[in-house]
C-alpha cells in the first residue's frame, strides 16, 4: 500500500474521518497561505515598509 | 430566386471538404497517421512564418518623429515592480515637500489627515501635523463660521477657495487638484518626476508668452507652473540630502502613495490569490484527468470517403 493508499484508509475511507481532515486541511492551508505570503511580501519589501521605519517616530 | 441560389449553393455547402479530410484523418486516426513528408512540409511551413513574423517584428522599430510630445523614459519605481510596496522613508518626505512646497499652489482635496497615520506618520505626528493647519468649521451657536485647529478626520486644506481664484493667482492656469494626479497623467509617475525636474532655457527659436516657462515634457512645451523644485529648498528631518531629483523621487512616491494607498493590500492579496489558485489548478487538471478517463480509453475508428460523395 503505497502513500495515496495510507492515506485513503486511514483519513478518507470514513465520512467522519474525511470531514474533519477537510475540516483541518483547509484551515492549515489558509493559514499557510497567509503566513507564508505575508512572510514573502516582508522578506520581499523590507527596510520600506512603514512597519519596519515606524521605530523611529514612536516614543 | 432564393431557391435558385440555394439550389446552386446549398449542394457545394453540404460537401465534405475533400482537401481538408486527409488531415482530419491524421489527427484523429491511429491507422493513417501523419506521413514523415507532410510532417515535414507543414513544420517547415510554421517555422518559416513564425520566423518572418518574429523578424518582421524585430526590425519594426522605427522612431516615430512625428510626435511633438517628449515622452518620459521610464524610472524603476519600488512599487512598481510585481511585488513591491512602497518606500515609506519617501513617502514621508514627499509629504514634507507637498506641505512645504506644492502646497503653496496645488490642493489634495481628497486627503485627510487620518490616511497618514499607519502610512508615513504615527497617530501623535499626524494629530500634530493637523494641528499647524487652521481649518474653517462652522456654523457655531450664532450662525457663524470659525476657525479651528485640525482634527485627524479634517482634509488637507486647499490653498485656494475656488477654482477661479486659483487661477487669477496663477495668471490663469489652473494648478490641478494633486491627490489623483499620477493616474491623471500619461506616464504617471515618470511624468511627474520628469515634468519636475525638466525645466530649462528654451531653444532658440521658441518665443513664450509671459509668464510661461519651458518644460519639454508638458504638452506644447509652455507651461504655466514656475519651476518649484530647486535643491536644499527644504532640509528633510531625516536628514537625507535634498537635492532636487531626491525632492523630486519623494514627491512623486508621496502623490502615487495618494492616488493609490491600497496597492500594498491590492499586492498581497494577489499572492495569496495565486497560491491558492495554484493548488486549485492541480486539482481542477486531475478531476480533468479523471472525468476525460472513459472519454480518451473509447477506441474511435474513422473511414473516410475514397470519393466524392
Ligand atoms: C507657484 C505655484 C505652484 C507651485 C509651488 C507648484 N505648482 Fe504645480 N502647477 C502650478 C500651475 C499654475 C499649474 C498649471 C500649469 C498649466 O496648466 O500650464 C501646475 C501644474 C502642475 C501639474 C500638472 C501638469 C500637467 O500635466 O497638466 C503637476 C503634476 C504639478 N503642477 C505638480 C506640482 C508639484 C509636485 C509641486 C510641488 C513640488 C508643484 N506642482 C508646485 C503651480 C504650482
Amino acid at each position: 500500500m503505497g502513500l495515496a493508499g495510507t492515506i485513503y484508509q486511514t483519513l478518507f475511507r470514513r465520512s467522519s474521518t474525511a470531514a474533519i481532515t477537510i475540516v483541518i486541511g483547509a484551515y492549515a492551508t489558509e493559514r499557510i497561505i497567509d503566513e507564508g505570503s505575508t512572510l514573502l511580501w516582508k522578506n520581499y519589501n523590507k527596510g520600506k515598509l512603514w512597519d519596519d521605519i515606524k521605530h523611529k517616530y514612536e516614543k | 430566386m432564393a431557391a435558385a441560389v440555394g439550389r446552386i449553393s446549398a449542394s457545394r455547402l453540404l460537401k465534405t471538404n475533400s482537401s481538408l479530410a486527409p488531415f482530419q484523418v491524421c489527427s484523429l486516426s491511429t491507422a493513417h497517421s501523419w506521413t514523415r513528408g507532410r510532417k515535414l512540409l507543414w513544420t517547415s511551413i510554421g517555422v518559416v512564418a513564425g520566423g518572418a513574423g518574429a523578424l518582421f517584428l524585430a526590425l519594426e522599430t522605427s522612431v516615430k518623429a512625428t510626435d511633438i510630445e517628449l515622452h518620459p523614459p521610464k524610472l524603476p519605481w519600488d512599487h512598481k515592480k510585481i511585488l513591491g510596496g512602497y518606500d515609506h522613508r519617501s513617502v514621508r518626505r514627499g509629504w514634507e515637500v507637498y506641505k512645504n512646497v506644492c502646497a503653496a499652489c496645488h490642493s489634495m482635496r481628497y486627503l485627510c489627515y487620518r490616511d497618514l497615520v499607519g502610512a508615513t506618520h504615527t497617530e501623535a505626528e499626524a494629530k500634530a501635523e493637523a494641528e499647524e493647519q487652521m481649518i474653517e468649521d462652522g456654523p457655531n451657536d450664532v450662525g457663524e463660521m470659525f476657525k479651528r485647529p485640525g482634527k485627524l478626520s479634517d482634509h488637507v486644506p486647499s490653498p485656494y477657495p475656488n477654482e477661479e481664484a486659483a487661477r487669477a493667482a496663477n495668471g490663469g492656469a489652473y494648478p490641478p487638484d494633486l491627490s489623483y494626479i499620477i493616474p491623471a497623467r500619461h506616464g504617471g509617475e515618470d511624468y511627474v518626476f520628469h515634468l519636475l525636474t525638466g525645466y530649462h532655457e528654451p531653444p532658440a527659436g521658441v518665443a513664450l508668452r509671459e509668464g510661461l516657462h519651458y518644460n519639454p515634457y508638458f504638452v506644447g512645451g509652455a507651461i504655466g507652473m514656475a519651476q518649484a523644485l530647486y535643491s536644499e529648498i527644504i532640509e528633510y528631518e531625516d536628514g537625507t540630502p535634498a537635492t532636487q531629483s531626491q525632492l523630486a523621487k519623494d514627491v512623486t512616491n508621496f502623490l502615487a502613495w495618494a492616488a493609490f494607498p491600497e496597492l500594498e493590500e491590492r499586492k498581497q492579496v494577489g499572492i495569496k490569490s495565486i497560491a491558492l489558485l495554484s493548488i486549485l489548478l492541480f486539482a481542477t487538471l486531475y478531476l480533468k484527468r479523471f472525468r476525460f478517463s472513459v472519454m480518451k480509453t473509447r477506441k474511435i475508428q474513422y473511414n473516410p470517403p475514397k470519393k466524392d460523395v
